[in-house]
C-alpha cells in the first residue's frame, strides 16, 4: 500500500495465523473501501473463518498489519473491535436469551431510536421492545441484530452468514438494506454461501484460498464462474464435467433391492426443508455440502438425536420413528461423529470403549460375558489397525487412532449402516486412507455408509455417487465418475449448467416452510 | 422497566405485564399468606412478639440468600457465603467489644469492607486460575472459616448496643419489626439501582449466556468479579446481622451456605443463571421459617420437621416446573 492506502476504510495486509503446526492463515489480505459492500469468499479451510475471528476480536493474529480509517487496529475482544469500528453479526444470534429486547439494546449502548428505523426497514416494525429474547423466534433475532449493529454505525459492518436461517421476503429485505449503504462512508463485509446474494448487493469479492488471499473480483455479470475458479485454484482449470443426471445411478440398480434407508422430505426447523433419497445396501453414498445448510440436522434425525418435523423415514421398507438413539442403534443405524470427545469416554480404556455400545446392545444388566467380548474387542482392533500402546485411557491416543476406536465400537457388533458425519475432520493422511479403505470393505460386505464430508477429494476416494445439500434441499445427485472438486463444488453453491432465472434460484435456496413467515407476530 | 405509563389502560397493561414476568414471586406471596393462615390456626395468640422473634431470627439467613442469589444470577455459585460471614461476624464481635458506639461504626463500615476485599478474592480466584467456582469457593469456605475460628475460637466478644437496638423492637406499628424494615431498606438501596443500572444488566447477560455476553462486549472476567464482591458484601451484612441478632461472634457458621441455595432455588433463582431476583429469595427464607414454626407448633418431631422441609422444597420446585413446561407447550 502506497499512498492509496488513505483510500481505504479497511486495509488488512499479510495476516498470517498458526495453531500450533497447523497454519491457519498464511498471508491473507483484505481490502474495503468507504461505501463499498465486500464479500468475502472461500471454501473450507481456506482461512476464511480465521480472518473473521482476528477481525472481531476472537483472535490475535501472528503478523500482519490491520488499519482501520488508518488506525491501528488490534482487538482481545468484540467489545475492543466495535471501539476499533468493526461490529459483526454473527451465525447464531449474539442476544441474551432471558433478557429482554431493550435491554439487550441497553447492553451494546445501541441507540434505541435508531434500532427501531431499522427494525422497520428490515420488515419488523411493530416489535415489542419488551419481549423476552427467548420468547422471540429465530429469524426474529436475527434482524434485531443486524438492525442494533447498524443503528450503531460502525465503520464496517460484517455479516457472516447472516441471510442463512432467514425466509424469503426477510432476505430481501436484508440485502436491500444492506445495499443502501452503498455510496455511504461505511462499508460492508458480507459473507454467504449463496452466490446468488453476492452477485446481488456485493461491490467486490476477495477470495481466500489454503490461507491466502488469491483474487478480488469486481462483481460483474459472469463473475460468479471466475470466484468459484479461484476458490478452487489449479484443479478449476480442468472442465467442468458434464451436467449431474439425478437417478442414473438408482435406475442401475436392481429393481427388487431395499434400500436400507428411505428418507421421504425429511424436514426440521429452518435448516432442513425437504429432503429425500435412498441409501442402498452395499453403497456409501456421499452428502456434500457447505456448512450449515442442513446436514447436522439431516445426521441428527438419522441417528435418533431430534424427530423430524416433517416427512418420513424408513429403514428396511418400514416406516421408522426414533425416539432416542438407541432406537436408531437398534434398527441397525450407528452413529459417526466428527467430534471424537461426542462419542468416547475420554478416560476409559479403548476395550471399554469398543465394548461398550454391544453391551449396552444386548442389555443385560448382570455380569459382562468377558471372553466373548474380548473376541469382539480383539477382532475389531485388528480390522482397524488400532496403535494400542496408549490403550489405557482414550485421550491419550492421537486423533486419528480415537476416530479409529469410534468406528470399532460398531464394526465389533457388526455393521449394517453406518452414518459417518466428516469423520476424518483433523486427522493425518494415513489414517484417512485407512478410514477410506475400511468404509469400502464395509460396503463390500454389504453394509450402507452415508458419508459426509467436508472435503471434496473424498468423494471420489470413497464414494459410489454423491447427492449435494444446499438450503436444506437436495440439489444434485453425481455419480462418481463425475464427482470431480470442481463439479462438487459448483453443485455445492448451486451453480447449475442450466440457465435458471436468478430469483428461481433464490427463492429455491430460502424459501422455508416452517411457521417462520409468522416473523415477529409474538406467540 | 417499560416506558412511563402514560393512561389507565397503559397503567394496567404494565401491572399486568409486571406480573407475567413476576409470576413465581407471586406464587410464592400466595404460599406466605397460606402459611401464614396455617400459622394462626394453629397458635391463634401468634401476634406482634411472634413476628418480631421471626424477623430477627431470618435476618442473618436472608441476607445469605441475597449474596447467593446475585452470584448465582450472574452464572455462578459460591459455597463460601457461611463462612465468610462467620469471618465478619467474629471480627466485628472481637473490635467492637467494650467500646463506644462511635468505634462501632467505623467496625461495621471495617467489616462491610472486608466482605467486599474477601469476596473479590473469591471472585479473583475463579477467573484467573478458571478452577470451577464450585471447587474454589468450597476451598475457600474452609480458608475463611479456619481465618474465623483463629480470631475467635469460641462465641464470644460484644456487639455495640446501637447495632443491637436497630433491629430489634418494632417500628410504628408493633406490626412492624424493625429487622424487616432494615433488610428491605438495605437491599433496597443496593440492589435496586444495580438492577437497573449497566452492571445490573451485564450480570444478568453473563448468567444468561457468557457466548452472547461476550459478543455483546461484556468484560466476562472483571463482570464476575464484582458479582462475587456484592456477594462478599451481602454475606458481611448477614455476619454483622449475626453478631447483631446474638451479641457475640459466631465463629462456626452454621449451615447457612446450604439455606441460601434452598433460599434461591424456592425462591425463583435458575442455578443455571441469568433468572430471577432478590425479592423472591427473601421471601422463600421466610416462608421456610414459617413452615418450621407450623410444625413445631403442630407438634412434628424436629427430625421429621426438616424432612419435611426438603420435601416441600422439591416439590415447589417440581410444581413450578411443571407449569413452566406445560406454558411452553401451551
Amino acid at each position: 500500500m502506497t499512498d492509496g492506502a488513505s483510500e481505504l476504510l479497511l486495509n488488512a495486509t499479510d495476516v498470517a495465523k498458526h495453531y500450533g503446526a497447523v497454519v491457519a492463515l498464511r498471508s491473507a489480505s483484505l481490502a474495503v473501501r468507504p461505501g463499498e459492500v465486500h464479500a468475502l469468499m472461500g471454501a473450507n479451510g481456506a482461512g476464511k473463518s480465521t480472518l473473521v475471528k482476528i477481525l472481531t476480536g476472537g483472535v490475535r493474529p501472528d503478523h500482519g498489519t490491520i488499519l482501520v480509517r488508518d488506525k491501528p487496529f488490534a482487538a482481545h475482544s468484540p467489545a475492543d473491535a466495535r471501539r476499533g469500528g468493526i461490529v459483526s453479526v454473527y451465525q447464531e444470534p449474539a442476544l441474551i436469551p432471558d433478557l429482554d429486547v431493550r435491554s439487550n439494546l441497553r447492553l451494546t449502548q445501541s441507540p434505541i431510536e435508531a434500532t427501531r428505523h431499522w427494525l422497520a426497514e428490515l420488515g419488523i416494525p411493530d416489535l415489542d421492545l419488551t419481549d423476552v429474547v427467548r420468547d422471540l423466534p429465530l429469524a426474529s433475532l436475527r434482524i434485531i441484530d443486524l438492525a442494533r449493529a447498524l443503528a450503531i454505525e460502525p465503520a464496517v459492518l460484517m455479516l457472516d452468514e447472516m441471510t442463512a436461517a432467514l425466509p424469503a421476503n426477510l432476505t430481501e429485505r436484508v440485502l436491500e438494506v444492506i445495499g443502501r449503504q452503498k455510496g455511504t462512508d461505511r462499508s460492508v463485509i458480507f459473507i454467504s454461501h449463496r452466490l446468488i446474494e453476492i452477485a446481488a448487493v456485493c461491490d467486490r469479492a476477495t477470495v481466500l484460498r489454503e490461507g491466502v488471499t488469491v483474487g478480488v473480483v469486481d462483481v460483474t455479470e459472469g463473475s460468479d464462474e471466475r470466484i468459484v475458479g479461484l476458490m478452487l485454484g489449479d484443479i478449476a482449470r480442468t472442465p467442468p464435467s458434464s451436467a449431474a443426471t439425478p437417478g442414473a445411478a438408482r435406475a442401475a440398480r436392481a429393481a427388487d433391492v431395499t434400500p436400507r434407508i428411505s428418507a421421504r422430505n425429511l424436514s426440521h426447523g429452518t435448516k432442513l426443508g425437504d429432503v429425500s433419497f435412498e441409501l442402498y445396501p452395499g453403497e456409501v453414498l456421499g452428502v456434500v455440502a457447505l456448512e450449515g445448510q442442513g446436514q447436522d440436522e439431516l445426521f441428527d434425525i438419522l441417528s435418533g438425536s431430534e424427530r423430524p418435523d416433517g416427512g418420513e423415514l424408513l429403514v428396511d421398507g418400514a416406516a421408522a420413528s426414533f425416539r432416542h438413539p438407541a432406537d436408531a442403534i437398534r434398527a441397525g443405524l450407528v452413529y459417526v461423529p466428527a467430534d471424537r470427545a461426542e462419542a468416547l469416554l475420554m478416560q476409559r480404556s479403548v476395550r471399554e470403549n469398543i465394548a461398550l455400545p454391544f453391551t449396552t446392545r444386548f442389555g443385560a444388566w448382570g455380569p459382562i460375558d468377558v471372553r466373548g467380548e474380548r473376541r469382539k474387542v480383539d477382532k475389531a482392533i485388528g480390522t482397524l489397525q488400532i496403535d494400542t500402546r496408549a490403550a489405557s485411557e482414550v485421550r491419550r491416543l492421537s486423533g486419528g487412532n480415537q476416530q479409529k476406536v469410534t468406528i470399532a465400537r460398531w464394526v465389533a457388533g457388526g455393521v449394517r449402516t453406518m452414518l459417518c458425519f466428516d469423520p476424518t475432520r483433523g486427522i493425518d493422511i494415513g489414517t484417512k486412507q485407512q478410514i477410506y479403505q475400511l468404509l469400502r470393505d464395509l460396503a463390500a460386505e454389504g453394509a450402507a455408509v452415508l458419508l459426509y464430508t467436508s472435503e471434496l477429494k473424498e468423494i471420489q476416494l470413497a464414494c459410489d455417487r454423491a447427492i449435494v445439500i444446499f438450503g436444506g434441499r437436495i440439489v444434485a445427485e453425481i455419480a462418481v465418475a463425475d464427482a470431480d472438486e470442481a463439479t462438487l463444488l459448483r453443485a455445492a453453491y448451486d451453480l447449475r449448467p442450466e440457465e435458471l432465472m436468478p430469483e428461481e434460484v433464490a427463492s429455491a435456496a430460502v424459501a422455508v416452510e416452517s411457521a417462520e413467515s409468522a416473523v415477529g407476530d409474538p406467540t | 422497566m417499560a416506558a412511563v405509563p402514560r393512561d389507565r389502560g397503559e397503567m394496567v397493561e404494565s401491572v399486568r405485564s409486571w406480573a407475567r414476568r413476576n409470576v413465581w414471586t407471586l406464587g410464592l406471596l400466595g404460599l406466605l399468606v397460606a402459611f401464614s393462615a396455617i400459622t394462626r390456626l394453629l397458635q391463634p395468640n401468634y401476634g406482634p412478639a411472634a413476628i418480631q422473634g421471626l424477623a430477627i431470627a431470618i435476618l442473618p439467613i436472608a441476607f445469605a440468600a441475597v449474596a447467593q442469589a446475585i452470584v448465582v444470577i450472574s452464572g455462578g455459585i459460591d459455597l463460601s457465603v457461611g463462612s465468610m460471614m462467620a469471618l465478619a461476624s467474629v471480627t466485628s464481635a472481637v473490635l467492637m467489644k467494650g467500646q463506644g458506639d462511635l468505634f462501632g461504626v467505623f467496625v461495621v463500615i471495617g467489616v462491610l469492607l472486608l466482605g467486599l476485599v474477601v469476596g473479590a478474592i473469591n471472585g479473583a480466584l475463579v477467573v484467573v486460575t478458571k478452577v470451577p467456582d464450585i471447587v474454589v469457593t468450597l476451598a475457600m469456605s474452609f480458608v475463611w472459616a479456619g481465618t474465623a475460628l483463629l480470631i475467635l475460637n469460641t462465641p464470644g466478644g460484644g456487639a455495640a448496643p446501637w447495632l443491637m437496638a436497630i433491629i430489634s423492637g418494632p417500628l410504628g406499628s408493633p406490626w412492624l419489626p424493625k429487622a424487616m424494615v432494615v433488610l428491605a431498606v438495605l437491599v433496597a438501596v443496593v440492589w435496586l439501582p444495580l438492577r437497573r443500572s449497566t452492571l445490573g444488566l451485564t450480570l444478568y447477560a453473563l448468567g444468561s449466556s457468557p457466548l452472547a455476553a461476550f459478543r455483546s462486549g461484556v468484560a466476562v472476567g472483571p463482570t464476575k468479579i464484582i458479582a462475587y464482591t456484592l456477594t462478599g458484601f451481602f454475606s458481611a451484612l448477614g455476619g454483622l446481622a449475626l453478631t447483631a441478632t446474638g451479641g457475640v461472634g459466631a465463629p462456626v457458621p452454621g449451615s447457612y451456605t446450604l439455606q441460601s441455595v434452598a433460599a434461591i432455588v424456592l425462591g425463583g433463582v435458575s442455578l443455571a443463571g441469568g433468572r430471577g431476583g432478590v425479592l423472591g429469595p427473601i421471601i422463600a427464607v421466610i416462608v421456610l421459617a414459617l413452615v418450621r414454626t407450623d410444625l413445631f407448633f403442630a407438634g412434628v418431631d424436629p427430625n421429621w420437621s426438616t424432612a419435611i422441609q426438603g420435601a416441600i422444597l422439591i416439590g415447589v420446585v417440581m410444581f413450578g416446573s411443571l407449569v413452566a413446561m406445560r406454558k411452553v407447550r401451551a
